[in-house]
């Protein structure tokens, strides 16, 4: 075991992942904080190119480990391909993005060392030698400060976000590169991947947005969005939902914000009855400004709001509407 | 098709929590509801035990209050429940809850398990994925739609930012299921009334605790998140907070 930090990067089909940047970021100030180097891997069939983008930032090392049946991406290869390389090197921190690609198989390779993944953290703590990290719990309710009590490695997974990317600190020479092949027995990957595709056409492209009215649980009923849609319209805004709503059809699919919809990051976001569970919060915490409108004085989303109004929705938009029309005259 | 379904007990969306005296975990006295991306689970199983035969069996953890979310799934159709019972089981990290669960069904013999994909109180979006390597049985996460096949099944793989995936897998497999697969089905009254007869197996803390171990991870301590941002709480009545709201707009954030 080395008191060192290796931070996994993500690629899909040979392109690196951005949020990897955050990644390397919080790898960074965890190094600054312990004192311990910092390594970086990229897992894929071809990645040398990426191992070659990554090894431009500050650190000790990167390596690629590789193999051909590392693509198209499987939970069973990319789990086998780590556990193999991560023997060799025995780091004590594995730090990965909390991705959807990572939470496919990131909790399978620890169970297979007998070890544990602290998920989705917002950061981390270095207390008298001792790290712990920080995750949000009860729908971003509460955060909690968490420990390892296992023999390492320890994984931890970073939130969308937690960290900056663009602050990734760049090396003053590039860091070595070792490619590393590992062996995946024929047997071992049990899932056929097939083409990744996307649904119909988008056909409303909020990134664009300037001003955005978002619903959520709290209109309570399809026939409610009429009043959002009416302030939308009174704004010149978009009309937009969180995923419950886009669940219940209520809403197509495409006006949907967070992890599985669009990212946005309007001049003005306004969201009405939204409680900000984090899956929203990904979606548009990079809004220039946030107006909630919530009854629940506890609601997460007022952890980010510019302007909170802490009352019913179903009181305050049709006012809105009428005081928006007059100043727009 | 014999199919289990892993459900969680969970606060309700907007019930106000408060920490306990100890300061290490919540206060009890709050509303539960079934964990949402679970009823999901629930539903997809009933239809594939409609369309394929089969049964359904749910399964959760934790004290006498969670019996609550089986007795649901029993009146929406489940066919029999398993309750590992014991406010012990609060406290296990997904390592161990997922141990618990292997060990609760290790006589069983299921074609699919079904979890949602997270669970909206702890978050951790990982006993599904732990239970599936303690099996030894292939995975997959995050499931919009499930086909069965010659070999096996053909799930739709929901990945980020609008795309998707199709993914031909052997059985048995774990999958975990997205909110939104499919339109949630209510109890009926019959539903109910049938519930009563029908099994639920209570599981003691000491009848798996042989298969788990110490949590590999520790809960130093639960707070109210210190706020980052500056946030400005408009007041009063509605007609005032709409004009103090359209005077910021147009004055502070000049988007009118």
């Amino acid at each position: 075991m080395s008191d060192t930090i290796m931070v996994v990067v993500e690629q899909r089909e040979g392109k690196l992942n951005r949020v990897s940047w955050e990644t390397i970021t919080a790898g960074q100030a965890i190094a600054a904080a312990t004192g311990w180097p910092l390594d970086a891997t990229v897992v894929g069939a071809n990645v040398s190119s990426i191992a070659g983008e990554i090894a431009g930032k500050k650190l000790t090392k990167v390596y690629a480990v590789e193999s051909p049946r590392l693509e198209p991406y499987t939970p069973d290869a990319f789990a086998a391909a780590l556990k193999q390389f991560l023997a060799t090197r025995q780091p004590r921190l594995v730090l990965m993005p909390h991705t959807y690609q990572v939470r496919d198989f990131v909790p399978k390779l620890a169970t297979a060392i007998g070890r544990a993944v602290i998920s989705d953290c917002i950061g981390f703590k270095h207390e008298d030698g001792k790290l712990v990290f920080t995750r949000q719990m009860f729908q971003g309710k509460l955060a909690a400060d968490v420990s390892f009590t296992s023999d390492a490695p320890w994984f931890v997974t970073f939130q969308n976000g937690a960290f900056r990317g663009d602050k990734a600190e760049a090396g003053a020479s590039p860091a070595p590169v070792e490619t590393v092949t590992v062996e995946i027995a024929e047997g071992v990957i049990r899932n056929k991947p097939q083409e990744i595709f996307k649904e119909a056409k988008q056909a409303v492209d909020l990134t664009q947005a300037e001003i955005i009215v978002a619903v959520g649980r709290g209109i309570k009923e399809q026939k409610n969005i009429e009043i959002a849609k009416q302030l939308a319209d009174a704004l010149g805004g978009d009309l937009a939902a969180s995923r419950p709503i886009c669940d219940s059809g209520w809403l197509p699919m495409d006006r949907q914000i967070g992890s599985s919809g669009q990212t946005v990051a309007p001049k003005l976001y306004l969201a009405l009855g939204i409680s900000g569970a984090i899956q929203h919060i990904v979606g548009m915490k990079g809004s220039r400004a946030i107006i909630a409108v919530n009854k629940d004085s506890e609601a997460p989303i007022f952890e980010i709001a510019d302007y909170a109004v802490v009352g019913n929705l179903f009181d305050i938009v049709p006012p809105l509407i009428e005081e928006v029309k007059k100043a727009k005259g | 098709m014999k199919i289990l379904v892993c459900m969680k007990q969970v606060p309700q969306k907007d019930a106000p929590l408060k920490l306990n005296e100890s300061g290490m975990w919540i206060r009890e006295d709050v509303s539960y509801e079934v964990n949402e991306p679970d009823a999901y689970a629930l539903e997809e199983a009933l239809r594939q035990r409609e369309k394929h035969k089969g049964e359904v069996v749910v399964i959760t953890s934790g004290p006498a209050r969670a019996q609550q979310v089986l007795r649901e799934a029993l009146a929406k159709g489940a066919d029999r429940a398993i309750h590992l019972e014991n406010d012990k089981f609060v406290g296990l990290d997904a390592f161990n809850t997922a141990k618990a669960i292997a060990s609760a069904i290790k006589d069983e013999q299921f074609d699919l398990i079904f979890t949602g994909l997270q669970s909206d109180d702890y978050g951790y979006a990982q006993t599904g994925v732990i239970l599936a390597e303690l099996l030894g049985w292939p995975h997959a996460t995050i499931i919009m739609q499930i086909e069965k096949t010659e070999s096996g099944i053909r799930v739709k793989r929901e990945l980020e930012a609008g795309y998707f995936q199709f993914v031909d897998m052997p059985l048995p497999a774990v999958l975990t299921i997205q909110s939104g697969i499919n339109k949630l089905r209510y109890a009926t009254l019959i539903g109910i009334k049938q519930a009563k007869n029908k099994p639920l197996r209570k599981v003691t803390f000491g009848e798996v605790q042989s298969a788990i171990g110490n949590n590999l991870q520790k809960i130093e301590r639960l707070y109210v998140p210190q706020k980052t941002k500056k946030t400005e709480y408009i007041e009063g009545p509605a007609s005032e907070v709409a004009k103090k709201l359209v005077d910021k707009m147009r004055n502070e954030l000049r988007v009118l």
